[in-house]
C-alpha cells in the first residue's frame, strides 16, 4: 500500500463513469404482503438524477435495493454497469450513501468518524485522515471537526453524513432525503453543496426526495415514482417542455363543475388554495388559451385571469402521477 | 468565497482490496477500548492471578522447602477456571455495546454501505472481543507455562506435560468463543448496552441457578448441560485429562457449547442487516 500525496490527486474534471449509472429491469420488492416496488424498469443516466415521489412511493426501497440491503423478489439491477446480485462489494466500493435517518458511529469525533469511513472504503490511514479534514471543510464543518458527533445539531448531522459519503471520492452518490430536518438556511447550503458536487465536481448522484424544489435545483434528470412504480422519467427540461402549456387561471362561477369539464376535455388541472387553478393544455392547442375561453363561455363561467405559466417540476410530477 | 470551494479533490491514491474492512473495524475497536482507564484497571486485575501463580512457581523452583507449591498439570486448569470470572467481566465491559451501540446510532447501514459484508462486520466485532478475551485466558496461561520453564531452568515439566499446549489452546478457545459469540448475539438484539449486559449476566446466572436447583432436587448432576458454565467446566475437565466433575457425558457438554455458539451465529446473521424490515 502506498501513500498518495496531494500531487497525485485526479483533476476534478477527470472523467468518471459516463454510461447509465443505474439500470433496473422488472424490479419487484416485497415486504411481507406489501409490494413496495412493482415491476420497476428505469435507467438513471450519468449526472444528477432526482428520484422524486411522495412518501411511501418506494424511493428509499429502490436505493436500499441498489445497495444490496434488500433482495428483490424478481428483476435485475445494475449499478455502474455491475450486477447488484453478483458484485455488491465492488459496487459499494465505488458509491457513497447518505442515509435518510440519523446515522453515525458512536463515540467518535467528526474527523475520526469520517477518516474511519474512508478507511472502511479502502483508503490508507494517512490518506483517509487527510481527506477527512478536506471534506469536513468542504461541507462546512471545519471548525467543528473535533467535536463529538453526538453533540451536533440536526443540520450538522446531515452535513457529516454527506462528508462520510464523499470522503472516498465515489463515482456515484446516493442521497436519501438530504435536507430532512434542516432549517431554510441550512437547506439552501446543503442544496448548494449537492449542486456543486454534481455540476462542478463531476460526481454522479441520485437524489431521493419528496421535495420538488430540491430536485429541481440540483438535478438535470428526474425519475418520478408513485406507489412503487415509475410514473415518468427523463431530463427535467424535456419533461417541463413537453408540447402543451400550463396556464394559471381564475374564474367566477362553479369552479368544481368547470374543473370537471376541463378534465373531461383531457386537461390536467391542479387547484391551488388561492382560487387559482393551473391548467395544462396538451398539444399544439396549448399555444393559445382560446380553447379555455371557449370552454368558459360554453359553461357560462367568467374568466377573471389567464396567464401562461412556466411549467414547473410540480406540473411534471402532478401530470405523471395524475396520468396513472 | 463559499466554504465549499475550499476543498474537494478527486482521490487518485491506492485503495485496499475488498475484504479488509473488518481489520479496520477491529483496530479502531481495540484502540477505543484500551484508551479507557477503567478497562486498563480491569486488565490489571485480570493479570493479578498470573502474578500470584508466577510467584508461586518462582518460590517452588527456588526454595526446596516450598517444592509442594510446584505446578502440576491441573494447576493450569485451575488457573483458567479462575480466569473465568475475568472472562465474564471483560465480556460485559467490551462486548455489551459492540453491536447495541451501532444499532442505537443506526450505524449498521453506514457500515454495510461500505465494501463490507455482514459476515465481515461480525468478524470485525468478534475479533475485538476475541483479542481481549484471549489476553486474559490463553495468553497468561501460556506465559505461565513459559515462566515455569524459565524459573525451573529446563523444559522437563513442559516435555512431561506436553498435552498442556493443546489443552490450554483448546479450552481457552472454547471459553473465548462461547463468551464472545453469545455476547455478540445478545448485543445484536438490543439498542441498549446496559440491557445487553443484564441479559448476558441473567443468562449465565439463571442457567447456573437452574442447574443447581435441579441438582439439589434430584441429587444428580446430569443436568449440567443446562448451564453453559457447567458444560464448559465439564469440557475443560476432559480436555485437561481430569476426572469429569459432573455426571453428564462430555459429548453432551461439548454439544451444549457448540449449539450455543451456532445459535449465536444464527442470531447474528439474522440481526446484522443494512435495513430493518418490519412487516
Amino acid at each position: 500500500m502506498t501513500h498518495t500525496g496531494e500531487g497525485q490527486a485526479h483533476p476534478l474534471d477527470a472523467p468518471r463513469f459516463a454510461g447509465p449509472v443505474v439500470q433496473c429491469q422488472n424490479l419487484s420488492v416485497r415486504y411481507g404482503k406489501n409490494l413496495a416496488l412493482k415491476d420497476v424498469t428505469a435507467v438513471f443516466p450519468a449526472g444528477a438524477v432526482g428520484l422524486l415521489g411522495p412518501n411511501g412511493a418506494g424511493k428509499s426501497t429502490l436505493l436500499k435495493s441498489l445497495l444490496g440491503f434488500i433482495v428483490p423478489e424478481k428483476g435485475t439491477m445494475k449499478v455502474i454497469d455491475m450486477d447488484v446480485a453478483t458484485s455488491p462489494l465492488e459496487i459499494r466500493e465505488r458509491i457513497g450513501y447518505m442515509p435518510e435517518s440519523d446515522s453515525h458511529i458512536p463515540g467518535m469525533n467528526a474527523v475520526s468518524f469520517v477518516a474511519y469511513c474512508a478507511q472502511l472504503s479502502g483508503l490508507p490511514a494517512t490518506d483517509a485522515m487527510q481527506r477527512a479534514h478536506e471534506v469536513l471543510y468542504y461541507v462546512g464543518l471545519g471548525e467543528a471537526r473535533y467535536r463529538n458527533i453526538e453533540t451536533y445539531s440536526t443540520g450538522m448531522k446531515q452535513r457529516i453524513k454527506l462528508a462520510q459519503a464523499i470522503v472516498h471520492d465515489p463515482d456515484l452518490l446516493f442521497l436519501d432525503e438530504p435536507t430532512n430536518g434542516m432549517d431554510p438556511k441550512g437547506r439552501d447550503e446543503m442544496l448548494e453543496l449537492i449542486h456543486d458536487l454534481a455540476h462542478n465536481k463531476n460526481v454522479n448522484l441520485i437524489l431521493s426526495s419528496h421535495l420538488l424544489p430540491d430536485v429541481e435545483f440540483t438535478c438535470d434528470h428526474v425519475v418520478v415514482m408513485d406507489k412503487g412504480t415509475v410514473a415518468t422519467y427523463g431530463p427535467i427540461k424535456a419533461l417541463k417542455g413537453t408540447t402543451g402549456r400550463v396556464y394559471e387561471m381564475r374564474i367566477k362561477g362553479d369552479e368544481a363543475q368547470f374543473i370537471s369539464v376541463l378534465r373531461g376535455e383531457g386537461f390536467d388541472v391542479k387547484d391551488s388554495d388561492e382560487d387559482v387553478m393551473r391548467v395544462f393544455v396538451p398539444g399544439a392547442a396549448g399555444d393559445n388559451p382560446k380553447v379555455l375561453f371557449e370552454l368558459a363561455a360554453r359553461e357560462r363561467v367568467q374568466v377573471r385571469h389567464v396567464r401562461p405559466s412556466v411549467p414547473t417540476l410540480e406540473d411534471v410530477f402532478a401530470r405523471a402521477v395524475g396520468e396513472k | 468565497m463559499p466554504i465549499h470551494d475550499q476543498g474537494y479533490r478527486r482521490y487518485g491514491g491506492t485503495r485496499a482490496g475488498i475484504g479488509r474492512s473488518w481489520q479496520v473495524m477491529t483496530r479502531a475497536g481495540v484502540m477505543s477500548i484500551i484508551s479507557k482507564r477503567q478497562f486498563l484497571a480491569l486488565m490489571l486485575f485480570a493479570w493479578a492471578p498470573f502474578v500470584v501463580r508466577a510467584v508461586q512457581i518462582y518460590v517452588s523452583a527456588t526454595f526446596q522447602q516450598a517444592s509442594f507449591l510446584a505446578p502440576k498439570g491441573d494447576t493450569f486448569r485451575e488457573f483458567l477456571d479462575q480466569q473465568g470470572a475475568f472472562v465474564f467481566f471483560v465480556t460485559i465491559y467490551v462486548g455489551a455495546g459492540l453491536i447495541a451501540n451501532d444499532r442505537r446510532a443506526n450505524a449498521l447501514q453506514l457500515y454495510l454501505s461500505k465494501p463490507m459484508t455482514s459476515a465481515e462486520y461480525i468478524a470485525g466485532k468478534l475479533a475485538i472481543l476475541f483479542l481481549f478475551l484471549v489476553s486474559v485466558t490463553f495468553l497468561p496461561a501460556m506465559m505461565l507455562l513459559l515462566t515455569q520453564a524459565i524459573f525451573a531452568g529446563s523444559l522437563t515439566f513442559v516435555r512431561n506435560n506436553l498435552y498442556l499446549l493443546p489443552a490450554i489452546t483448546l479450552f481457552s478457545l472454547a471459553q473465548v468463543l462461547l463468551a464472545s459469540t453469545t455476547m455478540l448475539a445478545l448485543s445484536s438484539l438490543s439498542k441498549s448496552s446496559r440491557f445487553v449486559a443484564v441479559m448476558y449476566a441473567g443468562l449465565f446466572f439463571f442457567t447456573t441457578a437452574l442447574f443447581n436447583a435441579l441438582r439439589g432436587i434430584t441429587g444428580k448432576t446430569s443436568f449440567a448441560w443446562l448451564s453453559p458454565t457447567a458444560a464448559l467446566e465439564q469440557l475443560g475437565d476432559v480436555i485437561f485429562r481430569l476426572p469429569p466433575r459432573y455426571q453428564v457425558p462430555p459429548s453432551i457438554a461439548g454439544l451444549t457449547v457448540l449449539v450455543l455458539i451456532a445459535a449465536s451465529i444464527y442470531v447474528l446473521s439474522r440481526r446484522v442487516r443494512g435495513v430493518e424490515i418490519v412487516t
